[in-house]
């Protein structure tokens, strides 16, 4: 089974490389379009270089400076750090995400007063929010502390992640039934009790997805967050640097991009993993009979 | 004292469509070691007299009074063990941190802990299946360790609603006979609420028949079949006169629909 996903997983690959490769072949160099409207994208070189070239470039050196790195160095640097700044923004987004559900969970007046803010704080476009979570960061000074770019990247990824934890947090919360929650009243158990005993565990099932779309969250937030900003390090920046030198050196923008999707399946793997640890409170109670 | 003293008990919904009054007037004393059965036809308000005992729901008006303080009270001190229809277990805890859960939040430590357990499971007859987890048990043994756990904290009162009522004929009666040797050996007063005029004559010492809309008790049968209740009571002339009895309560005048809606297993 798991050698069957696999193998699906590489064959996708290969056959997207197909279809790239196939189409450059075949397609017309110009593209085609029908009263100016382009139906079918150019196959030049500069638009869609050869996977050889790709890979190639990749491998030589990011410029022709002295000792400069090749660019999958460069790039596995940058995704090394925008997923750092993800992770922060992940912890930040799941411990106000799940805080928000306890909060919803223990008022019902919250859930009815903060779940519409909530759905509305995900639909201010993040490049709208960019500039004011860096302009407010740069006036935070306190003592030695000194606020840094990639802070704020990691607050925009956290607003980007917290919203499917709330949710799926305050979900799972909720998913007891009602004769499990009798049963704990019966042992005359608190809401603190309850809380530990029953309700965290069972809501792990719905927090291990909600983990999953909050982790591809911050990563999304995360490089659309360092284009927006100009933050220096991280993958967005790369590829935003080497698109700029895209006719001169189509192959060397692809490099990044690949890395950002490969950042995204490690944050995936990431997560699947903790998911492994918690094996145990993913059972249920149906009979195996 | 008594394990139970209700007196006068009412009990009103407000439903969509009015005012239900659930139990009317309702007063029964059950003793310390007694099994008592409830039965009566959906609606008749069984259930809802046993969550009052239970303190899961409060009288309209009336009293109910476990060992002599308020069921609220009685359920702060445990002094009752309750198991449900559905077993009710906790998927992600073993059989034994299941019946480990009362013990668990009411801060025993953790040897004294598993002693009782082990002791319960036992009792259940599940000795093997102590590290199993609730999904690898059959619904008769998932209701074993809803028992079990019902009994973690040695109560004098063990209510129970419909336990076996989703188990098969087979299940059900190899479990009657289990609880009836479990009764003996914890001495523990039963309230059982059921469905089946068999069952509750297997298993009572008394059996209060009930009347739906409002609820009512409409007589009570004083069964007691004996300590030694074997299989073999099932064939034997007292029993079929008890289940008899007990039918005809029910069903009350010939020609009343009363008894519509009851299994009559």
């Amino acid at each position: 089974m798991r050698t069957r996903a696999v193998l699906l997983g590489v064959t996708s690959i290969a056959l997207l490389g197909v279809i790239w490769e196939g189409y450059k072949a075949v397609g017309p160099v110009g593209g085609f379009d029908l009263f100016g409207v382009q139906l079918l994208p150019r196959t030049s070189d500069i638009a869609m270089p050869q996977i050889v070239d790709m890979v190639a470039r990749s491998l030589a050196p990011v410029s022709s400076a002295p000792g400069s790195q090749p660019v999958w160095l460069a790039v596995v640097i940058a995704c090394l750090s925008s997923l750092a700044t993800a992770a922060v923004g992940l912890a930040v987004g799941g411990v106000v995400g799940f805080a928000l559900a306890l909060l919803m969970l223990r008022f019902r007046l919250a859930e009815a007063a903060v779940f519409p803010w909530l759905v509305l704080s995900q639909t201010v476009p993040l490049i709208a929010l960019a500039p004011v979570i860096v302009s407010w960061g740069g006036r935070v000074q306190i003592g030695d502390f000194e606020w840094q770019r990639w802070m704020s990247v990691a607050i925009i990824a956290s607003y980007l992640a917290f919203f499917p934890i709330a949710v799926g947090a305050l979900r799972g919360l909720q998913s007891p039934t009602t004769a499990q929650q009798e049963l704990m009243h019966s042992f005359a158990a608190g809401w603190r009790a309850s809380l530990l005993h029953l309700r965290l565990p069972a809501s792990v099932p719905y927090l291990i997805p909600a983990l999953r779309l909050g982790a591809a969250s911050a990563i999304i937030g995360t490089v659309v967050a360092e284009v927006s900003t100009g933050a220096k390090g991280g993958i967005g920046r790369l590829i935003i640097e080497y698109a700029q030198s895209g006719s001169s050196d189509p192959a060397k923008a692809f490099s990044p991009i690949a890395g950002a999707v490969v950042m995204g399946l490690a944050a995936a793997g990431i997560v699947a993993v903790i998911a492994l640890t918690l094996g145990r409170f993913r059972r249920t109670e149906d009979a195996a009979l | 004292m008594s394990a139970v003293v209700a007196t006068g008990v009412v009990k009103t919904f407000q439903t969509g469509s009015g005012l239900i009054t659930a139990l009317d007037d309702v007063s029964l004393t059950v003793e310390r070691g007694e099994f008592v059965s409830l039965i009566g036809p959906s609606g008749c308000g069984k259930s809802t007299l046993l969550r009052l005992i239970a303190d899961l729901d409060v009288v309209t008006s009336g009293s109910v009074e476990v060992f002599g303080k308020s069921a609220r009270q009685a359920r702060l001190d445990q002094d009752y063990g309750i198991a449900f229809q559905t077993a009710g277990l906790l998927p992600w805890r073993s059989v034994t941190a299941n019946i480990e859960l009362p013990l668990q939040l009411h801060g025993v430590d953790g040897p004294a802990r598993r002693a009782r357990a082990s002791e319960l499971i036992e009792l259940v007859g599940l000795g093997e299946f102590a590290t199993s987890f609730p999904e690898q048990l059959s619904g008769g043994m998932q209701q074993r360790v809803a028992i079990a756990r019902s009994l973690a904290e040695r109560p004098e009162l063990l209510l129970m609603d419909e336990p076996f009522g989703a188990l098969d004929e087979m299940t059900r009666e190899r479990m009657q006979s289990e609880l009836v040797r479990i009764c003996a050996e914890t001495g523990a007063a039963v309230i059982f609420v059921t469905h089946s005029i068999p069952e509750a004559v297997f298993l009572s010492d008394r059996v209060v028949v009930m009347s739906p809309r409002p609820g009512r008790i409409r007589d009570i049968i004083t069964v007691a079949l004996g300590d030694a209740r074997g299989e073999s009571l099932r064939e034997e002339t007292s029993f079929f006169t008890s289940v008899t009895r007990v039918r005809e309560a029910l069903h009350g005048a010939p020609g009343s629909d009363v008894g519509r809606g009851l299994d009559a297993r």
